[in-house]
Parts: C-alpha cells; sequence; structure tokens
C-alpha cells in the first residue's frame, strides 16, 4: 500500500496552518509546502484537521436488531460524522458479555472497514444486575474489552458494582455506568419537573441519577478503581462529580449532543423523538452541563447514538422506545452548543471528543496529536459550512434525530481512517481496504 | 382550532363560546324531539382503548341528538388488543371517513399524537388521556359551575364566566386529569383553585401551577369556598406507598359526614359539592355528601352530554373542505342568504 | 391594522328603507296580521334571530296597542335556525342563537316566523324543520321586512314589507336599531349595496 495523500494548508486545533502528509497509515510529515512524488493532493484550504473523532458511546444493535442497525450501517453513519472509532454498546441481542459476542462484534467492525469498533462488554449476564459476565475473557479475547457496562440499565446493586470496579482493575478497564435508580424511576417517561407535571407523564426524577453517582464514586474511592459516569444529564450529577474529583477520585464523564442542546420543553409536542434515557432536562441543566464540559468535569462527548426503527417512535409517547441518532450530527450540535457560544476551542474540541476518549477506552492508536509518526487517524471539518439536518438523508437507519429540520454549523469533509479517506467531500468513499482482507479470512 | 386536546388550548372566549352553546344545547335535551339535523352524515368514531362506561355513553348520546353516525371501537376485542398499533388504526379510521375522532388512551398525549400526525385528517376530541387531561370533564363542571354561580347572583349564565369563585379541588392531583382540566379551565376562566391533596398526591413542579396548595381540607373548608370537587381515589395507590391506608386517607382527606356537618353548620353557605364518578362511597365522598343537596354530581352527568354537543357541534358543523371544524369567534352573522 | 370601509372602492350603496318607512311598514303587517288572523287569537310571534327577533318583538307591540288585553312578551318569541340549515358545511361553524318559545307553546297555534330578509327560502325551510321538532302549530305564516326575491325553494311570504327587484351580486343590508349601531347611535334602514 503506497497510496500517498497530501493535506494542504488545513488548520490546526492549536489555530496554526499545515500541510499533513499521509502514507502507511500514518502521519508521515507535517509542515509548510510538502510534496511527494503521486501522493494525492487535497485542498484543505479553509478546512479544519482535528483527531479523528472517538465514540465511547454508540449502539450498533447489532447482533440481533439488524433492523435498527447493523454494524455496516452505523459505521458508516460514524465515518461521515467523522468519527474514526467508536464503542459499540453491550445491550445487543444476544447480549454481548461473552468472548464470542465481543469478538463477533469486533469483526463486523473490522469487515466493514469505516471506522475501528471497539466492543463494550457487557458487566453482568444477560444485563440483568445478578452477576458478573466473564469480563476477564472478553478483556483478553481478541476485542481487547476495556469498557464495561449494562448501558440501557444500572448496575444498582450496590454489592455488585462494588465487586465489577474491584474486578477490571485487573486489566485496566473501567465500568461506565448508567446512572439510574430503578426504583425511582419505575415506569418514568420525562425528566420530573414543571413540564411532566403540566403533561401527566411519569417523572425520571434528577435525584435517581445523581443518588446513583454519589454512591459510585465513594465506591471507587474505597476500592481504587476507575468509574466512567455515562450521557450525565442533570446540574446536581455535574456538581458531584466536581466534588468527587476534587477529592481525587478517579471518575470520568461524558456528555451527550442533545443534553447540550435540547430541553424537556420539547416534550410539549408529544413526539417521541425527543423520548430519551436519561430525559432531556432543564435550561438550567443544559448551561451546567456545558459549562462542566467546558471546565474539564465532563471529560469527555458520548453520542449515545441509539437508532429505532420507525414504528418504534411513530406511537403513543410511553409506547416509545428511548434514544436518538447523534453520530452525524455530534460535530455539529457540539459546535454549535460548546464553540459558536465561546465556551470551548477547537483545541477542546479535539480533547473532549477524541483524545480524552480514547485514554478512557484504553484504545491506542487513536486520540492522538495531529504529529509525525502518529496513525493518520484525521477529520477534516469545515466549520463555515451550515447545513439543515434531514434524518431521511443519513446514512444511520435510524430516522430519530431530534435535530432534523435544524440549521447547523460545522461539517464533514474527510475522514482518514488510518491513512484511508472513508470520507471524501463529504460523502462516503470506500471502507479501509483492509477491510477486504479481513473478510477473506471471516 | 380544529381539535380540543386540552383545555390550555382554550381562550377565554372559546370556552364561553362552548358553554353557551352548551346551554343552547341543553334546551334542546328538554324538548319532545331530542334531536338536531346539524351532524347529518358525519361519522363520529369513539375510539376506547381504556374502559368508560360513562364517558363513551354520553358522547354516544350527544353525536346522536345531532344526528351523527357512531361507530364504538373498543380496545378490548378489537385488533387493537392484537397489537395493532395507533397509527395503523387510525389509518383505517381514515379510510373509513370518519369525521371526528373521540379518543379515551390510558397514555398521556395519545390524542395530541393523532391531532399532529398525519395517519388521520379527522377532528380529535380528548375524551381523557392517561392522567394529562379531559377537557371535556373540565367543560361540564365548568358548565354545572357557571350555572350555579348565575343562579346565586340571579343571571342568567349566558356570556358569564367564573370570575370571583373559589374551588377547591381535592384528591389525588399526581394521578387525575381531571383536576389538571379543570384548573386550566378555571383559571381561563376567572376562578381561584386550592389543590388540597396529600403530598405525595401532588406532582412535583406543582408549584409552577396558577393555584395555592393545602395539606389539610378542614382548613380550605373554612375558608368557604363556593365549590368542593372530590377527585376519585384509586385504592391501588396505597400498594404504591403514596399514603399509609384508605382509612388514614379518608380521614384526611375524604369528604365525609363530619366535614359535611360543619359545612352546614357554617350557615346559609351555597356551597356545592362535585365529583366526576365514578366515586368510591366512603373513600374519597361519605354517602351523605354525595347524595346532599349539595351535591351537583347527577347535575354534571346531564350537563355532560350538553357540552359534549356543544363540542361536537363546534368542531364538526362547518365547512369540511379546508379546516373541518374550527372553533370560531363570535362574530354577528350578515344576512345570511 | 388598517380595515378597509365598506363604502371605500367600488361599492356603492342607497338606502331603500329609511327608519320612518320601516315603522310604517311594520305597522301595516301588523294590521295584516291581525285581519288575516281574524284577531290575537293562539296567535304567536317567532322571530329568526339576530334581526327577526326585533322585528317579531315590534310587530307584537303594535299588535298589543290593538287589544289591550295581549301582552307583547306573551305572544313573541325566537327561533334559531342554525342547526337545521342545509349549508352548515359550506360555512365556517356557526354558533347557535337561542331558541323561546312563549309560555304558552306553539301546538295548535298560529306561528308567524318573522325574518329581515326573504332570499333563497333556504332560512324558512331550516325554520320550518326547526318548528316541527319543537311542536305542532295550527298555521304556519311568515312575515318578512324585505323580500329580494331569487327564491330557490318552493316558499313565498305572506306578509312583505317591501318587495325589492334585486341582482344576486347586490347585498342587501338590514340594520335594525336594537342590534345595529353606526357611531354609538342606534340605526335603523335598509341598504342596498353593489358595484358601482
Amino acid at each position: 500500500m503506497s497510496v500517498k495523500y497530501i493535506i494542504k494548508d488545513a488548520a490546526m486545533a492549536d489555530g496554526s496552518h499545515a500541510d499533513l502528509l499521509v502514507a502507511d497509515g500514518r502521519i508521515m510529515e507535517t509542515g509548510a509546502s510538502l510534496s511527494a512524488a503521486g501522493a494525492t493532493i487535497l485542498d484543505a484550504d479553509g478546512l479544519l484537521a482535528l483527531p479523528g473523532m472517538v465514540d465511547l458511546h454508540t449502539h450498533l444493535r447489532e447482533p440481533g436488531r439488524e433492523d435498527a442497525e447493523t454494524v455496516e450501517t452505523g459505521t458508516r453513519a460514524a465515518a461521515l460524522g467523522g468519527f474514526t472509532a467508536v464503542h459499540a454498546m453491550a445491550n445487543s441481542m444476544p447480549v454481548a458479555d461473552t468472548a464470542g459476542v465481543v469478538e463477533q462484534v469486533f469483526s463486523l467492525g473490522r469487515r466493514a472497514g469505516w471506522v475501528e469498533v471497539r466492543p463494550v462488554g457487557a458487566v453482568t449476564v444477560g444485563l440483568a444486575g445478578e452477576r458478573l459476565a466473564e469480563l476477564g475473557a472478553m478483556a483478553d479475547s481478541r476485542a481487547q474489552v476495556r469498557v464495561f457496562s449494562d448501558d440501557g440499565l444500572c448496575v444498582h446493586d450496590p454489592v455488585l458494582m462494588r465487586r465489577a470496579l474491584e474486578y477490571v482493575k485487573a486489566f485496566d478497564g473501567v465500568v461506565a455506568q448508567h446512572a439510574q435508580e430503578p426504583r425511582l424511576t419505575a415506569g418514568a417517561q420525562m425528566n420530573e419537573g414543571a413540564v411532566s407535571a403540566v403533561l401527566g407523564l411519569t417523572g425520571w426524577p434528577a435525584v435517581a441519577e445523581e443518588s446513583i453517582i454519589a454512591r459510585d464514586v465513594l465506591l471507587a474511592q474505597h476500592v481504587g478503581s476507575r468509574l466512567h459516569v455515562c450521557h450525565v444529564s442533570t446540574a446536581g450529577s455535574v456538581e458531584i462529580i466536581r466534588w468527587a474529583k476534587g477529592r481525587g477520585i478517579n471518575v470520568t464523564a461524558e456528555v451527550t449532543p442533545h443534553h447540550l442542546l435540547l430541553t424537556d420543553d420539547l416534550v410539549h409536542s408529544w413526539n417521541p423523538v425527543y423520548k430519551v434515557n436519561p430525559p432531556l432536562r432543564t435550561a438550567e441543566d443544559v448551561t451546567a452541563l456545558r459549562e462542566a464540559l467546558a471546565d474539564g468535569t465532563i471529560d469527555i462527548v458520548g453520542t449515545d447514538h441509539a437508532p429505532h426503527p420507525s414504528e418504534h417512535k411513530e406511537c403513543e409517547w410511553a409506547q416509545a422506545a428511548m434514544g436518538m441518532t447523534g453520530l452525524e450530527t455530534a460535530l455539529s450540535v457540539v459546535q454549535h452548543s460548546m464553540i459558536e457560544t465561546g465556551l470551548m476551542n477547537w483545541a477542546d474540541f479535539a480533547r473532549v471528543t477524541s483524545s480524552r476518549a480514547a485514554e478512557i477506552g484504553r484504545v491506542g492508536g487513536q486520540g492522538r496529536p495531529l504529529a509525525a509518526g502518529e496513525p493518520a487517524n484525521i477529520t477534516l471539518v469545515d466549520p463555515a459550512a451550515r447545513w439543515t439536518v434531514a434524518p431521511d438523508k443519513m446514512a444511520t437507519k435510524g430516522r430519530n434525530s431530534p435535530f432534523a429540520g435544524l440549521e447547523l454549523p460545522g461539517a464533514v469533509q474527510a475522514t482518514f481512517f488510518r491513512g484511508h479517506p472513508t470520507v471524501l467531500d463529504g460523502m462516503l468513499n470506500t471502507p479501509h481496504p483492509s477491510a477486504v482482507e479481513d473478510s477473506a479470512w471471516m | 382550532m380544529k381539535h380540543l386536546l386540552s383545555t390550555t388550548d382554550l381562550s377565554r372566549g372559546d370556552a364561553i363560546l362552548i358553554l353557551d352553546t352548551a346551554e343552547e344545547m341543553a334546551a334542546v335535551g328538554e324538548r319532545e324531539v331530542k334531536k338536531l339535523p346539524a351532524l347529518r352524515g358525519r361519522t363520529v368514531v369513539n375510539l376506547f382503548f381504556e374502559d368508560s362506561t360513562r364517558t363513551r355513553i354520553s358522547f354516544e348520546a350527544a353525536a346522536k341528538r345531532l344526528s351523527a353516525d357512531v361507530i364504538n371501537f373498543a380496545a378490548k376485542g378489537s385488533s387493537v388488543s392484537k397489537g395493532e398499533s395507533l397509527k395503523d388504526t387510525a389509518q383505517t379510521l381514515e379510510a373509513m371517513s370518519a369525521d371526528a375522532v373521540v379518543i379515551r388512551h390510558w397514555a398521556s398525549g395519545a390524542p395530541a399524537r393523532l391531532a399532529s400526525s398525519d395517519w388521520i385528517d379527522a377532528a380529535v376530541i380528548n375524551a381523557g388521556d392517561g392522567t394529562h387531561e379531559h377537557p371535556t370533564q373540565a367543560l361540564l363542571d365548568a358548565f354545572t359551575l357557571r350555572r350555579h354561580w348565575a343562579a346565586l347572583a340571579g343571571t342568567s349564565p349566558g356570556g358569564s364566566d367564573l370570575r370571583g369563585m373559589s374551588v377547591a379541588i381535592v384528591g389525588d392531583v399526581l394521578h387525575s386529569r381531571v383536576a389538571r382540566s379543570n384548573l386550566w379551565l378555571l383559571k381561563t376562566l376567572g376562578a381561584d383553585v386550592t389543590l388540597v391533596a396529600p403530598p405525595t398526591l401532588l406532582p412535583v413542579g406543582v408549584d409552577s401551577w396558577p393555584c395555592r396548595v393545602n395539606y389539610n381540607l378542614d382548613e380550605v373548608l373554612q375558608s368557604g369556598p363556593d365549590a368542593v370537587m372530590m377527585l376519585r381515589l384509586q385504592g391501588e395507590r396505597m400498594n404504591a406507598a403514596f399514603f399509609p391506608s384508605t382509612r388514614e386517607y379518608s380521614r384526611r382527606w375524604g369528604f365525609d359526614d363530619a366535614r359535611l356537618a360543619t359545612l352546614d353548620a357554617a350557615g346559609g353557605r351555597s356551597t356545592v359539592i362535585m365529583h366526576p364518578g365514578p366515586m368510591n362511597r366512603g373513600l374519597e365522598i361519605s354517602s351523605a355528601a354525595a347524595d346532599s343537596p349539595r351535591s351537583t354530581i347527577l347535575a354534571q352527568v346531564r350537563n355532560g352530554v350538553s357540552v359534549r354537543m356543544a363540542v361536537l357541534y363546534l368542531l364538526l358543523s362547518g365547512d369540511s373542505s379546508g379546516e373541518p371544524g374550527r372553533i370560531p369567534t363570535p362574530i354577528l352573522q350578515e344576512n345570511p342568504a | 391594522m388598517i380595515v378597509p370601509t365598506v363604502q371605500s372602492g367600488q361599492m356603492a350603496s342607497r338606502v331603500v328603507l329609511t327608519d320612518a318607512d320601516i315603522e310604517r311598514v311594520l305597522t301595516r303587517i301588523a294590521h295584516e296580521i291581525l285581519e288575516a288572523n281574524k284577531g290575537t287569537e293562539d296567535l304567536v310571534l317567532l322571530g329568526i334571530p339576530r334581526r327577526g327577533f326585533p322585528l317579531a318583538q315590534r310587530l307584537a307591540h303594535r299588535i298589543a296597542q290593538t287589544d289591550s288585553s295581549v301582552d307583547p312578551s306573551s305572544i313573541v318569541g325566537q327561533l334559531d335556525v342554525t342547526m337545521f340549515r342545509d349549508d352548515l358545511r359550506r360555512h365556517p361553524t356557526r354558533p347557535p342563537g337561542p331558541t323561546q318559545l312563549p309560555p304558552s307553546g306553539i301546538d295548535n297555534k298560529v306561528v308567524v316566523l318573522v325574518d329581515d330578509v326573504l332570499y333563497s327560502g333556504r332560512t324558512i325551510r331550516a325554520a320550518l324543520d326547526a318548528i316541527v321538532d319543537l311542536g305542532r302549530p295550527r298555521i304556519v305564516r311568515l312575515a318578512v321586512l324585505v323580500d329580494r326575491g331569487h327564491r330557490e325553494l318552493p316558499i313565498r311570504a305572506d306578509h312583505v314589507g317591501k318587495n325589492l327587484p334585486t341582482s344576486s351580486a347586490e347585498k342587501v343590508r338590514v340594520r335594525i336599531g336594537e342590534v345595529d349601531s353606526m357611531d354609538g347611535r342606534p340605526v335603523n334602514e335598509v341598504v342596498i349595496e353593489g358595484p358601482a
């Protein structure tokens, strides 16, 4: 493989400009006016070069719900959204709670070749919250699982949570907790507050998230382990995490793009596209989440991309599935809510969407600086572009984007995955050539 | 408006027009021929995903008095219970040219979902959705209260509102669609509302509602409300620890004989006692209270038909080509040909 | 927002009955009614809202003036025909008006329907249907202030204030003081408006 690319005159996250020479899956050279024989030139004037985005929280639905999404369609969506790695959540059917299932998902990702697919292993067998899954076997498998989560469900048994936190220390794993006290959220339909009172929908109180986070950071401190909090959604959760970090507790946290922008007022429409778990919260929560992401209390943006077939949303609110798509809108929503508001710059963006996420997931070769010798995982963005979100035109099978019809800034022009452009001119190009080789032996 | 989904959608003018129209409908109910030809050829579907014989027959009587064709579609024993979606059911009704769908559903927001979808073109009337709203119940309560208020003032109810009236709504507000619809409508009509409930049966967020909240029923009764609206309590709430026992609930928040006696002893006050039905006699209301001269419970049932006739007439009688049924702004008719 | 006045533009209007004309015409109709009924016995006047009702009240007063035993309010009522119209679905929803019969009812009475303008005849058709649902009068007669022609149904008036030949492009506006006012003053007149 000797295809070479020169990305000409791209703006870097720090504001400088440079050319990037890409070959053999790596950034060979950076600097001004690079040239190389036979290289394909990409004019990146006006574009921003960012480290390829890493999502710690993606639902690819395969195996089991291929009507909602497949690894193929989900990773196409990821590439179009500027991602070079995604973590596939464990709540597939069967649940990714054995080495066999995580290796299957891992292989499907390799065969697709659009991004790196890192399976997340379930913490408990069948997500049932009763006994630990074979975490070690998943860690030692070809999939090299480091992130464990029962996402969709909370590991609510305190003893089980303690054991999981302890156990993953053996292979430098992390437990990613979906913080939701189940008894406090029985039948919950939306954020509990002024809007739920008027609409007569069963409330999902902030305290159900905050009480679990409070418990878990104390457990993580007690056993000296690493905790990651999925999709933080309330101002109170932010305060607890800030307090925990201040005490040196090894906790990281994520926020979704939709929680950075949308509020529970939208439920007045009764449109289930706004139904998600944790639910959309209030404007005060949105403000607190933005500030926390900017000051590092919340480490990363995780999409919680959750595609659903249309029949699961074309129904009564109470009957509808929870979840929103997010891979193809994440960059734009974060630019809109964090960068255009002046809360963050593009270097911060690179941290929260790439480097920090790769660190938490222990994904080597991702989230690296754009420097000579580093793997060529690069996202080229036109930050001046504006576009209107049209779910029908997306690569994901899910049409459940809450941003439909919204005009947002920032468009992914190209994505380089290990030196290969999976996206060019804002459109899907080809999967990484190694995908073909993978298929051959599968 | 094309639909009746929530009393929050009703302006004061809309509400008074509906109540005034209901007065005309009530007059029809007293005639020998209790039928009007206004909705001849129109089809009203009663789509009930939840049992409610009283509400269904009230709507059925209202539609029939206006000469509409009525189709009753109960979710039980129909394709709905076999897993057919609301969307498919709606499209079926659309294919059958339903002009109005009166929908009762266990899920909050189901009528609004139907109305905002492109599944069906018909007017949608909310006949009670989950713990959200029950607008025709609130309208019939307001109709009953307005007649009472006008009778006290020695005037005719037509054109008037409920300004100056104080109304206590007592009971399981948290799970009550009746309480919500009533609160918004009573406020729109100028009444003053106090909610009385155990703290566990008030929603978080109630502090943003335009009303007072009091946990003490006796205190509220001493303040001399013009009407006391008792809400139905579902005994199974006890199992979810909303209150320790039905006995304790009844003692603190039930309208019992002692409270009736206190009210009577307080003198010639004209406080009325209301209940949307069906009642749990001996739980939230005693038999003596329910059957006392203060009780408007049967009048409420009677008024229900008139109010539902008014709603059906106002939503369905107009131009069908463009927007079927708008609640009109009361304008002077100009020399109709 | 600026609302153009009716008089502006291409519309021209002319008064065909003044206040005094209306008074005179009503007096004549009252006499005709008494003559046709041979007195006031069993007589009921039902005005069709909005303007038919005040006209019926005025007629009742005139009738009472000729027969002191008659309480005018006991022989006059109003009959709302809104919900009996055949054109409900061709117009935005019309709120119904009140129907109020005199205390003695209409069974076996001589009912005189009173309206301001007789045009297509459809309002009267609706009124006849409405009456049937309310009782069984012995005779139903029709009195109108103005008959402008263009009938679409086999209906004619028994008592006509004024026959007005019009084109259907024209509009006949009846203004009755009990209902209509201009600049805060009650106004009584019949006007034809049409293209200039």
